[in-house]
Protein backbone atom coordinates (compact mmCIF):
# COMPACT_ATOMS: atom_id res chain seq x y z
CA UNK A 1 0.00 0.00 0.00
CA UNK A 2 1.15 3.37 -1.25
CA UNK A 3 -0.05 6.11 1.67
CA UNK A 4 0.88 8.70 -0.90
CA UNK A 5 -1.76 6.96 -2.92
CA UNK A 6 -4.02 6.52 -0.62
CA UNK A 7 -3.58 10.45 0.54
CA UNK A 8 -4.18 12.11 -3.26
CA UNK A 9 -6.99 9.30 -3.78
CA UNK A 10 -8.75 11.01 -0.82
CA UNK A 11 -7.85 14.50 -1.95
CA UNK A 12 -9.60 13.57 -5.10
CA UNK A 13 -11.95 11.98 -4.04
CA UNK A 14 -13.00 14.26 -1.06
CA UNK A 15 -13.37 16.99 -3.41
CA UNK A 16 -15.91 15.96 -5.18
CA UNK A 17 -17.83 14.82 -1.88
CA UNK A 18 -17.99 17.71 -0.32
CA UNK A 19 -18.95 20.21 -3.47
CA UNK A 20 -20.93 17.16 -4.46
CA UNK A 21 -23.06 17.86 -1.43
CA UNK A 22 -22.77 21.67 -1.21
CA UNK A 23 -23.97 21.73 -4.79
CA UNK A 24 -26.83 18.71 -3.82
CA UNK A 25 -28.08 21.73 -1.04
CA UNK A 26 -29.73 23.76 -4.27
CA UNK A 27 -31.95 20.82 -5.19
CA UNK A 28 -35.77 21.73 -4.58
CA UNK A 29 -34.97 25.20 -3.96
CA UNK A 30 -32.86 27.39 -7.08
CA UNK A 31 -33.27 29.94 -8.42
CA UNK A 32 -35.19 28.51 -11.86
CA UNK A 33 -36.29 24.92 -12.57
CA UNK A 34 -33.46 25.13 -15.28
CA UNK A 35 -30.75 26.07 -12.66
CA UNK A 36 -32.17 23.21 -10.49
CA UNK A 37 -31.81 20.71 -12.70
CA UNK A 38 -28.70 21.30 -13.89
CA UNK A 39 -27.18 21.71 -10.26
CA UNK A 40 -28.87 18.54 -9.72
CA UNK A 41 -26.88 16.96 -12.54
CA UNK A 42 -23.61 18.72 -11.52
CA UNK A 43 -23.78 17.40 -7.96
CA UNK A 44 -24.71 13.56 -9.24
CA UNK A 45 -21.91 13.83 -11.86
CA UNK A 46 -19.38 14.89 -8.79
CA UNK A 47 -20.81 12.29 -6.56
CA UNK A 48 -20.03 9.48 -9.30
CA UNK A 49 -16.74 10.64 -9.81
CA UNK A 50 -16.39 10.32 -5.55
CA UNK A 51 -17.53 6.60 -6.07
CA UNK A 52 -14.67 5.64 -8.16
CA UNK A 53 -11.74 8.25 -6.13
CA UNK A 54 -12.73 6.47 -3.31
CA UNK A 55 -13.39 3.09 -4.65
CA UNK A 56 -10.25 2.69 -5.55
CA UNK A 57 -8.77 4.92 -1.93
CA UNK A 58 -10.38 2.08 -0.41
CA UNK A 59 -8.64 -0.84 -2.27
CA UNK A 60 -5.29 0.79 -2.43
CA UNK A 61 -5.65 1.61 1.31
CA UNK A 62 -6.60 -2.42 1.68
CA UNK A 63 -8.14 -1.87 5.24
CA UNK A 64 -11.46 -3.86 4.24
CA UNK A 65 -13.26 -0.46 3.80
CA UNK A 66 -15.22 0.79 1.81
CA UNK A 67 -15.99 3.88 -0.47
CA UNK A 68 -19.05 4.03 1.89
CA UNK A 69 -17.53 3.56 4.75
CA UNK A 70 -14.43 6.38 3.60
CA UNK A 71 -17.92 8.94 2.89
CA UNK A 72 -19.99 8.26 5.85
CA UNK A 73 -17.78 7.19 8.56
CA UNK A 74 -14.75 9.40 8.85
CA UNK A 75 -14.76 12.59 10.69
CA UNK A 76 -13.53 16.27 10.08
CA UNK A 77 -9.84 15.98 10.65
CA UNK A 78 -10.09 12.78 8.04
CA UNK A 79 -11.03 14.72 5.61
CA UNK A 80 -8.46 15.77 2.69
CA UNK A 81 -11.11 18.33 0.61
CA UNK A 82 -9.73 22.31 0.07
CA UNK A 83 -11.02 24.54 2.32
CA UNK A 84 -13.17 26.34 -0.44
CA UNK A 85 -15.49 23.67 -1.43
CA UNK A 86 -16.63 23.23 2.20
CA UNK A 87 -18.11 26.69 2.72
CA UNK A 88 -21.33 27.25 2.85
CA UNK A 89 -23.26 28.10 -0.59
CA UNK A 90 -24.47 31.45 0.61
CA UNK A 91 -26.00 32.86 -2.25
CA UNK A 92 -26.28 31.81 -5.71
CA UNK A 93 -23.80 33.72 -7.18
CA UNK A 94 -21.48 32.29 -4.30
CA UNK A 95 -21.84 28.99 -5.40
CA UNK A 96 -21.40 29.31 -9.24
CA UNK A 97 -18.54 31.54 -8.76
CA UNK A 98 -16.87 29.01 -6.19
CA UNK A 99 -17.94 26.18 -9.09
CA UNK A 100 -16.33 28.08 -11.77
CA UNK A 101 -13.11 28.39 -9.54
CA UNK A 102 -13.16 25.07 -8.84
CA UNK A 103 -14.02 23.73 -12.55
CA UNK A 104 -11.19 25.55 -13.95
CA UNK A 105 -9.10 23.79 -12.01
CA UNK A 106 -10.50 20.75 -11.83
CA UNK A 107 -10.70 20.21 -15.82
CA UNK A 108 -7.00 20.90 -15.84
CA UNK A 109 -6.08 19.05 -13.19
CA UNK A 110 -8.37 15.59 -14.70
CA UNK A 111 -6.87 16.78 -17.99
CA UNK A 112 -3.24 16.06 -16.64
CA UNK A 113 -4.34 13.14 -14.65
CA UNK A 114 -5.82 11.31 -17.96
CA UNK A 115 -1.82 10.43 -18.71
CA UNK A 116 -1.10 9.16 -14.87
CA UNK A 117 1.39 6.24 -14.98
CA UNK A 118 -1.40 4.20 -12.47
CA UNK A 119 -3.78 2.85 -15.75
CA UNK A 120 -6.83 3.00 -12.64
CA UNK A 121 -6.13 6.90 -12.28
CA UNK A 122 -5.88 7.54 -15.82
CA UNK A 123 -9.56 5.71 -16.83
CA UNK A 124 -11.41 7.54 -13.70
CA UNK A 125 -9.68 10.97 -14.58
CA UNK A 126 -10.44 10.23 -18.17
CA UNK A 127 -14.52 9.78 -17.44
CA UNK A 128 -14.79 12.53 -15.05
CA UNK A 129 -12.64 15.30 -17.63
CA UNK A 130 -15.64 15.05 -20.23
CA UNK A 131 -18.01 16.31 -17.09
CA UNK A 132 -15.86 18.94 -15.71
CA UNK A 133 -15.68 19.90 -19.43
CA UNK A 134 -19.13 20.83 -19.46
CA UNK A 135 -19.56 21.98 -15.36
CA UNK A 136 -16.82 24.62 -16.83
CA UNK A 137 -18.89 25.74 -20.05
CA UNK A 138 -21.74 26.35 -17.84
CA UNK A 139 -20.44 27.51 -14.77
CA UNK A 140 -18.33 30.03 -16.97
CA UNK A 141 -21.19 31.32 -19.12
CA UNK A 142 -23.29 32.00 -16.00
CA UNK A 143 -20.09 33.90 -14.08
CA UNK A 144 -20.09 36.26 -17.32
CA UNK A 145 -23.90 36.55 -17.56
CA UNK A 146 -24.26 37.66 -14.15
CA UNK A 147 -21.03 39.82 -13.52
CA UNK A 148 -21.66 41.36 -16.59
CA UNK A 149 -25.73 41.57 -15.96
CA UNK A 150 -27.47 43.93 -13.08
CA UNK A 151 -26.16 46.26 -10.87
CA UNK A 152 -27.39 43.77 -8.25
CA UNK A 153 -25.73 40.46 -9.53
CA UNK A 154 -22.93 42.41 -10.38
CA UNK A 155 -22.00 43.73 -6.78
CA UNK A 156 -22.86 39.66 -5.65
CA UNK A 157 -20.24 38.59 -8.12
CA UNK A 158 -17.66 40.65 -6.74
CA UNK A 159 -18.82 39.82 -3.68
CA UNK A 160 -18.33 36.18 -4.31
CA UNK A 161 -14.75 36.60 -6.10
CA UNK A 162 -13.21 38.61 -3.06
CA UNK A 163 -14.79 36.14 -0.57
CA UNK A 164 -13.54 32.99 -2.48
CA UNK A 165 -10.29 34.27 -3.78
CA UNK A 166 -8.04 33.52 -0.77
CA UNK A 167 -9.55 30.32 -1.18
CA UNK A 168 -8.40 29.58 -4.42
CA UNK A 169 -4.72 29.28 -3.27
CA UNK A 170 -4.64 26.46 -1.91
CA UNK A 171 -5.47 24.32 -5.02
CA UNK A 172 -1.70 24.97 -5.94
CA UNK A 173 0.16 24.35 -2.69
CA UNK A 174 2.03 21.26 -2.73
CA UNK A 175 3.53 19.04 -0.15
CA UNK A 176 6.13 15.82 -0.12
CA UNK A 177 2.69 13.68 -0.67
CA UNK A 178 2.33 16.07 -4.29
CA UNK A 179 6.30 15.66 -4.70
CA UNK A 180 6.47 11.42 -4.29
CA UNK A 181 3.40 11.09 -6.53
CA UNK A 182 4.62 13.51 -9.63
CA UNK A 183 8.36 11.04 -8.96
CA UNK A 184 6.07 8.21 -9.82
CA UNK A 185 4.47 10.06 -12.44
CA UNK A 186 1.20 9.66 -10.79
CA UNK A 187 0.02 13.38 -10.51
CA UNK A 188 0.47 16.17 -12.10
CA UNK A 189 2.51 19.06 -9.81
CA UNK A 190 -0.06 21.49 -8.20
CA UNK A 191 1.49 24.36 -8.50
CA UNK A 192 2.13 23.91 -12.09
CA UNK A 193 -1.80 23.91 -12.74
CA UNK A 194 -1.94 27.90 -11.71
CA UNK A 195 -0.49 29.68 -14.81
CA UNK A 196 -2.85 28.64 -17.45
CA UNK A 197 -5.70 28.58 -14.57
CA UNK A 198 -5.40 32.46 -13.57
CA UNK A 199 -4.86 32.77 -17.88
CA UNK A 200 -8.64 31.42 -17.74
CA UNK A 201 -10.20 33.32 -14.70
CA UNK A 202 -8.45 36.08 -15.44
CA UNK A 203 -10.21 36.42 -19.21
CA UNK A 204 -13.75 35.08 -17.82
CA UNK A 205 -13.61 37.74 -14.95
CA UNK A 206 -12.22 40.12 -17.63
CA UNK A 207 -15.80 39.33 -19.84
CA UNK A 208 -18.10 39.26 -16.29
CA UNK A 209 -16.44 42.94 -15.76
CA UNK A 210 -15.51 41.75 -12.54
CA UNK A 211 -11.97 42.83 -10.42
CA UNK A 212 -9.58 39.92 -10.12
CA UNK A 213 -8.61 40.95 -6.31
CA UNK A 214 -4.62 41.17 -6.03
CA UNK A 215 -4.15 39.70 -2.63
CA UNK A 216 -2.23 36.47 -2.56
CA UNK A 217 -3.17 35.41 0.80
CA UNK A 218 -4.14 31.59 0.50
CA UNK A 219 -5.80 29.66 3.72
CA UNK A 220 -4.62 26.56 4.18
CA UNK A 221 -5.23 23.24 6.20
CA UNK A 222 -7.77 21.36 4.21
CA UNK A 223 -6.17 19.23 1.87
CA UNK A 224 -3.76 18.09 4.09
CA UNK A 225 -6.26 17.59 6.93
CA UNK A 226 -4.60 20.11 9.32
CA UNK A 227 -7.26 22.60 9.96
CA UNK A 228 -10.89 22.06 7.58
CA UNK A 229 -13.12 25.22 8.86
CA UNK A 230 -16.02 24.71 10.73
CA UNK A 231 -18.42 24.14 8.22
CA UNK A 232 -17.34 21.20 7.38
CA UNK A 233 -18.10 19.44 10.95
CA UNK A 234 -21.84 20.65 9.85
CA UNK A 235 -21.74 19.82 6.51
CA UNK A 236 -20.93 16.34 7.38
CA UNK A 237 -23.75 15.82 10.60
CA UNK A 238 -26.23 16.22 7.77
CA UNK A 239 -24.13 14.16 4.91
CA UNK A 240 -23.58 11.19 7.62
CA UNK A 241 -26.53 11.06 10.08
CA UNK A 242 -28.15 8.67 9.09
CA UNK A 243 -25.38 6.18 8.93
CA UNK A 244 -24.79 7.43 12.24
CA UNK A 245 -28.10 7.07 13.94
CA UNK A 246 -28.77 3.61 12.46
CA UNK A 247 -24.95 2.27 11.87
CA UNK A 248 -24.79 0.16 8.93
CA UNK A 249 -28.23 0.78 7.41
CA UNK A 250 -29.04 -0.28 4.08
CA UNK A 251 -31.32 0.45 1.58
CA UNK B 1 -71.71 51.69 0.03
CA UNK B 2 -68.69 52.16 -2.55
CA UNK B 3 -70.09 53.75 -5.75
CA UNK B 4 -71.47 51.78 -8.47
CA UNK B 5 -69.76 53.58 -11.13
CA UNK B 6 -65.79 53.09 -11.46
CA UNK B 7 -64.40 56.47 -10.51
CA UNK B 8 -60.81 57.24 -10.60
CA UNK B 9 -58.53 57.90 -7.28
CA UNK B 10 -57.10 60.95 -7.71
CA UNK B 11 -55.17 60.49 -4.69
CA UNK B 12 -52.97 57.31 -5.82
CA UNK B 13 -50.24 57.76 -7.99
CA UNK B 14 -50.66 56.38 -11.25
CA UNK B 15 -47.69 53.46 -11.84
CA UNK B 16 -45.22 54.90 -14.10
CA UNK B 17 -45.14 53.43 -17.42
CA UNK B 18 -42.18 51.44 -18.82
CA UNK B 19 -40.76 48.92 -21.04
CA UNK B 20 -42.79 45.30 -19.26
CA UNK B 21 -40.53 43.63 -16.87
CA UNK B 22 -41.98 40.27 -16.79
CA UNK B 23 -38.71 38.97 -14.80
CA UNK B 24 -38.97 35.63 -17.18
CA UNK B 25 -36.31 34.79 -19.31
CA UNK B 26 -38.00 33.70 -23.24
CA UNK B 27 -39.40 30.54 -23.67
CA UNK B 28 -37.62 28.30 -26.05
CA UNK B 29 -38.97 25.19 -27.72
CA UNK B 30 -36.98 22.58 -27.48
CA UNK B 31 -36.26 19.34 -30.15
CA UNK B 32 -34.16 15.99 -29.70
CA UNK B 33 -32.35 13.66 -32.35
CA UNK B 34 -32.61 10.58 -30.40
CA UNK B 35 -30.32 8.74 -32.72
CA UNK B 36 -29.15 8.85 -36.26
CA UNK B 37 -31.30 8.58 -39.08
CA UNK B 38 -34.23 9.66 -36.83
CA UNK B 39 -35.68 13.15 -37.30
CA UNK B 40 -35.88 15.76 -34.20
CA UNK B 41 -38.70 15.35 -32.17
CA UNK B 42 -40.39 18.18 -30.01
CA UNK B 43 -40.14 16.70 -26.64
CA UNK B 44 -41.29 20.13 -24.31
CA UNK B 45 -40.11 23.56 -23.48
CA UNK B 46 -37.78 25.21 -21.06
CA UNK B 47 -36.97 28.98 -20.34
CA UNK B 48 -33.10 30.21 -20.98
CA UNK B 49 -31.75 33.45 -21.31
CA UNK B 50 -30.44 32.84 -24.82
CA UNK B 51 -30.06 30.22 -27.38
CA UNK B 52 -26.87 28.96 -25.99
CA UNK B 53 -28.12 28.58 -22.31
CA UNK B 54 -31.40 26.94 -23.84
CA UNK B 55 -28.92 24.32 -25.31
CA UNK B 56 -27.45 23.65 -22.10
CA UNK B 57 -30.34 23.59 -20.55
CA UNK B 58 -31.89 21.52 -22.78
CA UNK B 59 -28.87 19.13 -22.37
CA UNK B 60 -29.80 19.14 -18.69
CA UNK B 61 -33.48 18.92 -18.28
CA UNK B 62 -34.21 16.09 -21.76
CA UNK B 63 -30.64 14.16 -21.82
CA UNK B 64 -30.12 13.13 -18.72
CA UNK B 65 -31.51 9.69 -19.59
CA UNK B 66 -28.81 9.58 -22.43
CA UNK B 67 -32.22 10.58 -25.24
CA UNK B 68 -30.09 12.45 -27.76
CA UNK B 69 -27.26 12.69 -30.12
CA UNK B 70 -28.70 16.52 -31.24
CA UNK B 71 -30.74 19.56 -29.70
CA UNK B 72 -32.41 22.44 -31.21
CA UNK B 73 -33.95 25.19 -29.51
CA UNK B 74 -36.34 27.64 -31.31
CA UNK B 75 -37.80 30.84 -29.32
CA UNK B 76 -41.38 29.82 -29.29
CA UNK B 77 -42.38 33.19 -29.93
CA UNK B 78 -40.70 32.23 -33.57
CA UNK B 79 -43.02 29.37 -34.29
CA UNK B 80 -46.22 30.23 -36.42
CA UNK B 81 -49.20 27.48 -35.62
CA UNK B 82 -52.11 27.20 -37.89
CA UNK B 83 -55.55 28.21 -35.98
CA UNK B 84 -57.47 25.79 -34.36
CA UNK B 85 -60.31 27.15 -36.24
CA UNK B 86 -59.65 26.35 -38.92
CA UNK B 87 -59.31 22.76 -38.48
CA UNK B 88 -62.13 21.92 -40.84
CA UNK B 89 -61.04 23.46 -43.78
CA UNK B 90 -57.49 22.62 -43.37
CA UNK B 91 -58.10 18.54 -42.32
CA UNK B 92 -61.28 17.19 -42.92
CA UNK B 93 -61.15 17.52 -46.95
CA UNK B 94 -58.39 15.00 -46.80
CA UNK B 95 -60.95 12.24 -44.88
CA UNK B 96 -62.67 11.00 -47.81
CA UNK B 97 -59.96 10.76 -50.33
CA UNK B 98 -58.63 7.38 -49.10
CA UNK B 99 -57.08 6.88 -51.98
CA UNK B 100 -54.21 9.09 -50.98
CA UNK B 101 -53.89 7.31 -47.33
CA UNK B 102 -50.81 4.52 -47.23
CA UNK B 103 -52.78 1.97 -46.11
CA UNK B 104 -52.75 -0.42 -49.12
CA UNK B 105 -48.86 -1.11 -48.86
CA UNK B 106 -47.45 -3.59 -46.84
CA UNK B 107 -44.20 -2.16 -45.08
CA UNK B 108 -42.19 -4.92 -44.53
CA UNK B 109 -40.42 -4.58 -41.29
CA UNK B 110 -36.91 -4.69 -42.69
CA UNK B 111 -37.38 -0.83 -43.42
CA UNK B 112 -37.61 -0.10 -40.00
CA UNK B 113 -38.27 4.13 -39.36
CA UNK B 114 -40.17 5.60 -42.28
Amino acid sequence: MSEALVQTLLRLGDNTLVLGHRVSEWCGKAPVLEEDIALANTALDLIGQTQMWLGYAAEVEGAGRSADDLAMLRDVWDFRNILMVERPNLDFGHTIMRQFLFDAWHRDLLGALTLSSDPRVAEIAAKAVKEATYHLDRSAETVIALGDGTEESHTRMQTALDLLWPYTGEMFHADATDAQMVAEGIAPDPAGLRAAWLARVTATMAEATLALPQDDFAHKGGRTGKQHTEHLGHLLTQMQWLQRAYPGAQW
Amino acid sequence: MSSPAPTNYDKTEVPRSGPKRTGEWPLFEVFIRGQHGLSHRHVGSLHAPDAEMAIKNARDVYTRRNEGVSIWVVEAEAIHASAPGDREALYDPSNDKVYRHPTFFDVPDEVGHM
